[in-house]
């Protein structure tokens, strides 16, 4: 193993980062996999390892623990990574895989317990700690600054002698691990025209060129489209075929059966349940996430179609959204599914408000209406849970009740005085029908799980109580537990006739839940499904990218 | 069930310690402050003449003591004037057979002038008075007035910073730049920030001077003009914030440029408008805002409470309240709970805009003259009292209640060094620290 990695490796302006690294932390001058490579090593596969347990663990984590002021986040955590191995960490918003994340890049430290890498503890103080330790992380959101070309971000930080930046050496370097891991960006493309995808391509190979052994991946698919996630798994492959370390966090239950080694469960800050990949199936994986038995992934109850309560005709805005037609009926689902930029969150805005429309027209009960911002879309009773939770659905430093009184505040007040008992039994009544937690009122809304955040912006346009319920990607980010929990509330809405328009990147999802789909393609509905349970998502995804399929691959 | 218990405990917890980081993160600069206070009383205290009624109350015991005529004795200070006054209300009529106010040689005359076979009168003299040589030594100095008693109120300890007079003074300093505060604290609210306030107090002093003094006939013009013109120079200034608000919202202009090209011109127009020159045919009238009293509290002090009060309440309890911190936390997530984005910040603005007017007309009244060169610096002052009370620049943070405790943390030190005898350019250097500190502790707090 350790011979292959130095045969695929070319000497030379490598060697520069090399040499300075083993300065610094004195191991072996392979590219990747610096693991010493024990005797009964050499002998197993680079590829899947799961008979490596002899070996010192690449990264080991014993008895881990971290209290934040009233909340135990990880209590005695154990966790054990080989060389070549991926293991998908799991649990539901608020297990502690956000905490155990936070401190393997040194942004917080535990309160006791150890992090060892190849069987010598190690003390992470800073995120600089992490890295020189071997310890890669990509977070959700990426560190690049958009302004510099990709070859600066990749070397930005990096220390270099008397702080000469040889730009050809390091051009070189960057195309060697470019060309390695197949990856095809122009090194002097600026960091902000890169997609989502290309973005994090260049955060990868910047930790690698850190030469670092453990890869930490935190929701590494949440943006990107079915197409680019599935790139993103080749490509983990080809690392972990390297030699690398990968700790794998997601919802994605698919994807972690399709990339995952080994499967460790979190629930409540401990380790509930570990184990090879082959000895998992979808339900009891969800089941021990959530904590208890399940009765379905998607709680789908049909409610009474009644009349048309929103239509649209021929609506239109630059080249985003085009002759857009359809009708929302009273207590109907109705999916939209499509590609990220097939317009589907441009419709939603201009429904709601939040854009002009250019062309066509809408009506609510069958009277044209017109839209000049948001408060109007609100005061015909339509609201719109947005896609971005932390930026568009919550104020994240402000209280629970604060964010929850926002859309609210007229029914809360007389002459614009707040009636505050009002408000708190308001927001009491809600807290107990959707159940998010912590309930204290004043805390902030940050300190809040992704699936407890969402049902709090859930609660709050529910209290409106609205006709219409535009829905952006409104399980994104939310744990298999607090999913089902929203599903409910979604059915229990349209039950009680209200009309839902369900945007999602999540096929499956779309096809359990929605009593009718349309699929929009390059700012166009490209087709209708009346009867989403007799397709699969693959169906879906051909129908999403294959109105031009020329155009949209490559 | 033990999770259960557990997670009860948890949240037991989090109240607690939500409870105290919220009195800590709210009114912690409240703690700094009365530390401050003990600092400066302890620094202060010393012997010192007592005040008015101590000194009464010392004289009079003495009066009491025997029958015998009665002089009064004191300065033309304000200080002796009522001090005597209070002596002759208190005493029976006719013990008091002469008052002697002025100099040493006013005494020296009268004291000569007194026929020596009268009755010696008691001498009751103020602390001033009790100083002059001739009064001390009356005894020897002077033929016939042997075995004259002579009474002086005694020095008590006392802090000078602690004295009525000083905290009065304190809160006289603060009014015109707490008031302000308030506008500029909204402004911080929803993320700006506006550099006009000095400005506009200013032309707010210069547009109510100038018009009582040209046209309603300066120092003989009815009350009616003084609140017409003053009332006329707030709206203008709230029409400035106004305008401030219309670039930051429907232009896009970032507040910092906007209301930097405001203070400019409006600082212009005060010029243009007082050709330079200090405004002060004033009527009597004009100086009640400023210098009046009710209940021995300056009327400013008063006004000032009151708008604490008000605003604290319209920032905790009303729609427009919740709205600005809702705007001022993320604009993008209040416009799509239905929040009128720009109406609140336009508002915000105008409010401010109309404070400054309010304090422009204050300090004119306080200084009973008008000129384009007041508020210079005070729009950094109103900032550092904002960012003091804890409000955060990028917005959505603060508490109205907070800018108050910064304004007086800004007085209290400014005053304090005053009374120790600071340099004034020392006070300055100390002043800077202080807002360092204060962020500081922001920082530490909010972690």
């Amino acid at each position: 193993m350790r011979n292959r990695n130095k045969g695929g490796l070319a000497p030379g302006p490598i060697a520069f980062v090399q040499r300075k690294d083993m300065e610094t932390t004195g191991v072996s001058m392979s590219f990747f996999c610096r693991n010493i490579a024990s005797p009964q090593q050499k002998k197993s596969d680079c590829g899947r390892t799961k008979g490596l347990r002899l070996n010192t663990p690449c990264l080991q984590v014993t008895q881990v623990s971290k209290s934040f002021p009233g909340v135990q986040a990880l209590a005695e955590v154990s966790l054990e990574l080989h060389a070549g191995e991926v293991v998908a960490l799991m649990g539901a918003n608020g297990a502690g895989k956000s905490t155990l994340i936070r401190l393997l890049a040194g942004a917080t430290q535990a309160d006791g317990g150890a992090i060892w890498i190849d069987g010598k503890p190690i003390r992470l103080a800073d995120p600089a700690a992490a890295l020189r330790a071997g310890i890669g992380v990509i977070h959700q959101e990426f560190f690049l600054v958009p302004q510099l070309s990709v070859l600066d971000n990749l070397f930005l930080g990096h220390q270099r002698p008397l702080g000469i930046i040889s730009r050809r050496q390091e051009a070189h370097a960057a195309q060697e691990i470019f060309q390695k891991l197949g990856i095809s960006i122009e090194l002097d493309a600026s960091c902000g025209q890169l997609s989502v995808a290309e973005q994090q391509m260049v955060e990868v190979a910047k930790c690698l060129l850190r030469q670092v052994r453990v890869l930490v991946l935190d929701e590494p698919t949440a943006a990107l489209t079915p197409r680019e996630s599935h790139r993103l798994l080749d490509f983990l492959s080809t690392l972990r075929a390297e030699g690398l370390a990968i700790l794998y966090v997601s919802h994605r239950l698919e994807e972690v059966f399709q990339i995952a080694d080994r499967i460790v469960v979190l629930r409540d800050g401990r380790t509930v349940a570990e184990g090879p990949v082959s000895h998992w199936q979808r339900k009891p994986l969800i089941e021990a996430m959530v904590g208890r038995p399940l009765e379905s992934e998607y709680p789908k109850e049909s409610a009474d179609r009644g009349e048309v309560v929103l239509q649209c005709r021929q609506l239109g805005r630059g080249s985003s959204v085009q002759n857009v037609s359809l009708e929302l009926h009273e207590g109907e689902i109705l999916g939209v599914a499509g590609l990220v930029g097939a317009g589907r969150t441009e419709l939603a805005r201009l429904l709601f408000g939040l854009d002009r429309r250019e062309t066509g027209s809408i009506e609510l009960d069958g009277q044209p209406i017109s839209l000049r911002g948001p408060q109007d879309a609100m005061r015909l009773g339509i609201g719109f849970l947005p896609e971005d939770r932390k930026k568009q659905g919550l104020i994240i430093d402000h209280g629970l009740i604060e964010n929850f009184s926002l859309p609210n505040l007229s029914s809360f007040s007389r002459g614009g005085w707040m009636r505050r008992s009002e408000e708190r039994q308001a927001y009491d009544q809600q807290q107990t029908a959707l159940g998010w937690k912590p309930s204290t009122p004043r805390i902030p809304a940050k300190l809040l799980s992704g699936g407890n955040q969402q049902k709090l912006v859930l609660g709050k346009w529910i209290q409106r109580d609205p006709r219409v319920l535009i829905l952006d990607e409104p399980t994104r980010g939310v744990d298999v537990g607090a999913r089902v929990d929203v599903y409910r509330w979604i059915v229990r809405l349209a039950q009680s006739r209200c009309a839902i328009l369900w945007i999602s990147s999540d096929f499956e999802e779309l096809i359990g839940m929605s009593d009718r789909i349309v699929v929009m393609h390059r700012g166009r509905i490209v087709s209708e499904i009346l009867d989403p349970r007799k397709i699969s998502a693959s169906d879906l995804l051909s129908a999403a990218v294959g109105a031009d399929r020329d155009k949209t691959d490559g | 069930m033990a999770e259960m218990q557990s997670s009860g405990r948890n949240s037991h917890r989090v109240r607690v310690s939500t409870w105290w980081r919220s009195l800590l993160a709210d009114y912690g600069m409240a703690f700094v402050l009365a530390g401050m206070i003990a600092t400066l009383s302890a620094l202060t205290w010393q012997r010192q003449p007592p005040g008015l009624e101590g000194a009464a109350e010392q004289l009079l015991a003495v009066a009491q003591r025997t029958d015998q005529p009665i002089w009064l004795v004191g300065s033309t200070s304000e200080e002796d004037q009522r001090l005597i006054d209070r002596l002759h209300g208190a005493l029976p009529a006719g013990r008091v057979t002469k008052t002697v106010q002025g100099g040493p040689p006013d005494f020296r005359r009268a004291a000569q002038e007194h026929p020596s076979g009268a009755p010696t009168p008691l001498l009751l003299c103020s602390s001033q008075a009790g100083g002059w040589s001739i009064v001390s030594e009356l005894a020897q100095r002077l033929p016939g007035w042997e075995g004259v008693r002579v009474a002086v109120p005694k020095e008590v300890s006392g802090s000078s910073f602690l004295k009525r007079e000083n905290l009065i003074n304190v809160a006289n300093q603060i009014t015109v730049i707490a008031m302000v505060a308030i506008g500029m604290t909204l402004v911080i609210l929803t993320g700006g920030i506006d550099l006009s306030v000095g400005s506009l107090i200013a032309l707010s002093a210069v547009v109510a001077c100038q018009g009582i003094a040209k046209f309603s006939g300066g120092v003989d013009a009815t009350w009616q003009a003084v609140v017409g013109w003053s009332g006329l120079a707030i709206l203008l200034c709230a029409l400035h914030g106004w305008l401030n608000g219309l670039w930051v919202t429907y232009l896009s202009v970032p507040p910092f440029i906007a209301t930097l090209a405001t203070m400019l011109i409006a600082s212009g127009h005060a010029f243009m408008l007082s050709k330079g020159q200090s405004i002060d045919q004033l009527p009597a009238s004009f100086r009640v805002l400023g210098q009046g009293r009710w209940i021995g509290v300056p009327v400013a002090v008063w006004l000032m409470i009151g708008f604490y009060i008000a605003f604290h309440w319209i920032l905790g309890r009303t729609t427009f309240g919740r709205a600005l911190y809702a705007v001022g936390g993320n604009a993008e997530a209040a416009r799509m709970s239905g929040i009128g984005v720009r109406r609140v910040v336009l508002i915000a603005y105008t409010l401010c805009g109309a404070m400054a007017g309010l304090g422009g007309v204050l300090l004119s009244s306080q200084l009973q003259s008008g000129a384009a060169t007041y508020g210079a610096m005070y729009e950094l002052l109103v900032i550092a009292a904002v960012v003091v009370g804890g409000a955060s620049l990028s917005g959505g943070r603060g508490k109205i209640l907070g800018t108050l405790i910064g304004a007086l943390v800004i007085a209290v030190i400014q005053n304090g060094m005053n009374l120790l005898g600071v340099d004034p350019f020392l006070q300055k250097v100390v002043l800077g620290y202080v807002i360092l500190g204060a962020v500081l502790l922001d920082r530490w707090r909010s972690r």
